[in-house]
């Protein structure tokens, strides 16, 4: 009744019901759980609250996680918006930015936190979802709401055969993915229609399409903690262009498409093994040696920025 | 398996990997409850890509404290040295440069007290899951989820319909039985179900022990709650 494969029967169904994403994401767990709305619902509440607690330890927090990587950057830039004069972004971005290394730097001191998707890219939602509900003074409900219309876009993802596995895809499949869900739960939230809520999803996962996965010695720290929190903004932004009514040329279905499209094309060294990218860079085979790692095998660090193919145009332009 | 709205929305877990923080610990808590008794010694050998990054994963912790007995969300998986300290639990790792047949993310447990002593050899095959691929050198293929559900293990012997009963009693306490999975040994059985809803209680876990035909019946949480 409440199934769906993909972002396109997901809208449909919410037409049909004239309702919203996050109703259909209850009647479906309803449906495939046999539980009731009521146990749902406090499921969803034990992971809102898992959330708010690793964000206001987090944004506290000062001591670093064990390699020293990251650790402390939440609590400065939350102290940063007390004082919004001297800074460009919203408040609501920055605290965003905010909440999301809380919830990173969490993980990687070892607290409680969501994997949503996973652990790698669980800062975006919460960071997005709730610096918009303490602006709009939002109800407790309509937060919830969007946690699960969240969710039910990460479903239709994972159904049209898209992953959440960056060792498969890439972080555009960890952080991306975070970011457009979280593109969708703060639009229905803001009273975005359906439609709206995945076209956000759609133009966010649009404009991380490729992203690589290149952790410095393999741990969820450096670039992760802060990638989480930069891309807060593209959610955000995502959402207010929706809002505003430009319409994502590429529908979401298709954006999940060339996500894996893309990620057949994507060289196993910069999918979580920390053989490419980042990781191989001068200061970070530094920290990996530090953090006493084996050497990275020769052959992958060979790979020295070369110079670009010719230009075959015949312009005067690069000369 | 049809995804929950929790599979994306979830698992609530400690950091910082899933695969090398909340699968180790998962491989931890099977161990120990295929073990039957409090272990005073464990000793883990890890392999591949365990070997080569437990310490930044904590890995170490992780194993340890599910050889305690504490669940993949347990904030006191950071403390699992001390607490290990406190229970006079001698332990220790050791890491492996060659692993032959085995995943990247595969731990040897050997839990020993003065009765007993048990090898159990499990990989974290990632996304939460986990798999045992050995017990005492036998070699089985068991597979586990974290997150989701808890997860019954049960001993028994290889009669027809001997796990009956136990199903008759959580259908009587409205526990719904969500997978299983038995992998049949030589003389002996071993059952993974896995319920929703809650965990059993010691005496309920209890009753189904004394079931004609079930050797051991262990819940892969702690027992009790708190």
């Amino acid at each position: 009744m409440f199934q769906f494969k993909n972002c396109e029967e997901l809208l449909k169904l919410c037409a049909e019901q004239k309702t919203d994403i996050s109703q259909i994401a209850i009647k479906y767990e309803m449906e495939i759980s046999g539980k009731s709305r009521a146990k749902v619902r406090d499921k969803m509440k034990q992971v809102r609250d898992t959330m708010w607690e690793a964000i206001q330890t987090g944004i506290k927090a000062t001591d670093k996680s064990q390699y020293g990587l990251v650790g402390g950057d939440a609590k400065k830039v939350y102290d940063g918006t007390k004082n919004m004069a001297n800074l460009l972004g919203s408040k609501v971005g920055v605290r965003a930015m905010a909440y999301a290394l809380a919830t990173n730097e969490q993980n990687a001191r070892m607290g409680k936190i969501v994997a949503f998707p996973t652990a790698g890219g669980s800062g975006v939602v919460p960071g997005v979802l709730f610096s918009t509900f303490e602006h709009m003074k939002s109800s407790k409900r309509k937060m919830l709401n969007a946690l699960f219309a969240a969710s039910a876009l990460g479903i239709a993802i994972l159904e049209h055969g898209g992953t959440f596995s960056a060792a498969k895809a890439g972080c555009q499949a960890e952080v991306g993915i975070g970011t457009a869900m979280a593109a969708a739960g703060v639009t229905e939230m803001r009273g975005g229609t359906p439609e709206q809520c995945i076209n956000a999803a759609a133009l966010a996962l649009k404009n991380m399409l490729g992203l690589a996965c290149d952790p410095l010695g393999g741990l969820v720290e450096v670039p992760c903690v802060k990638r989480n929190a930069i891309y807060v903004n593209v959610a955000l932004g995502a959402s207010d262009l929706s809002l505003l009514g430009v319409v994502s040329v590429i529908p979401m279905d298709q954006v999940v498409e060339a996500m894996m499209n893309i990620s057949a094309h994507m060289s196993e060294t910069i999918r979580e093994t920390a053989l490419g990218g980042l990781a191989v860079t001068k200061k970070g085979l530094e920290l990996r040696k530090k953090m006493g790692l084996p050497p990275i095998p020769e052959k992958y660090l060979n790979r020295k920025i070369g110079a670009a193919p010719a230009c075959r145009n015949k312009c005067n332009g690069c000369g | 398996m049809q995804n929950s709205i929790f599979d994306v929305a979830g698992p609530i877990m400690v950091g910082p990997s899933s695969s090398h923080t909340a699968g180790a610990c998962k491989i931890g808590q099977i161990a120990r409850a295929l073990f039957r008794g409090t272990p005073t010694e464990v000793t883990f050998y890890l392999y591949g890509s365990f070997a080569q990054v437990y310490q930044g994963h904590a890995t170490d912790r992780a194993l340890l404290a599910g050889v305690m007995k504490m669940m993949t969300s347990d904030s006191n998986i950071k403390e699992a040295f001390k607490i290990a300290k406190k229970n006079k639990l001698a332990y220790e790792f050791i890491t492996v440069e060659e692993a032959p047949d085995h995943h990247p993310n595969t731990v040897r447990i050997i839990l020993k007290n003065a009765k007993r002593k048990l090898s159990v050899v499990g990989s974290s095959i990632g996304g939460g899951k986990v798999t045992i691929t050995q017990i005492n050198n036998i070699n089985i293929d068991l597979e586990a989820v974290f997150g989701r559900f808890f997860s019954l293990l049960v001993g028994h012997n290889n009669e027809e319909d001997v796990l009956n009963p136990v199903y008759g009693k959580l259908i009587d306490w409205g526990i719904p039985i969500t997978s299983k999975q038995t992998i049949s040994m030589k003389k002996n059985s071993l059952t993974m179900l896995n319920i929703e809803e809650g965990y059993l209680r010691l005496p309920q876990v209890l009753e189904l022990e004394k079931l004609p035909g079930i050797q051991f019946v262990r819940s892969l949480t702690k027992l009790l709650k708190e």
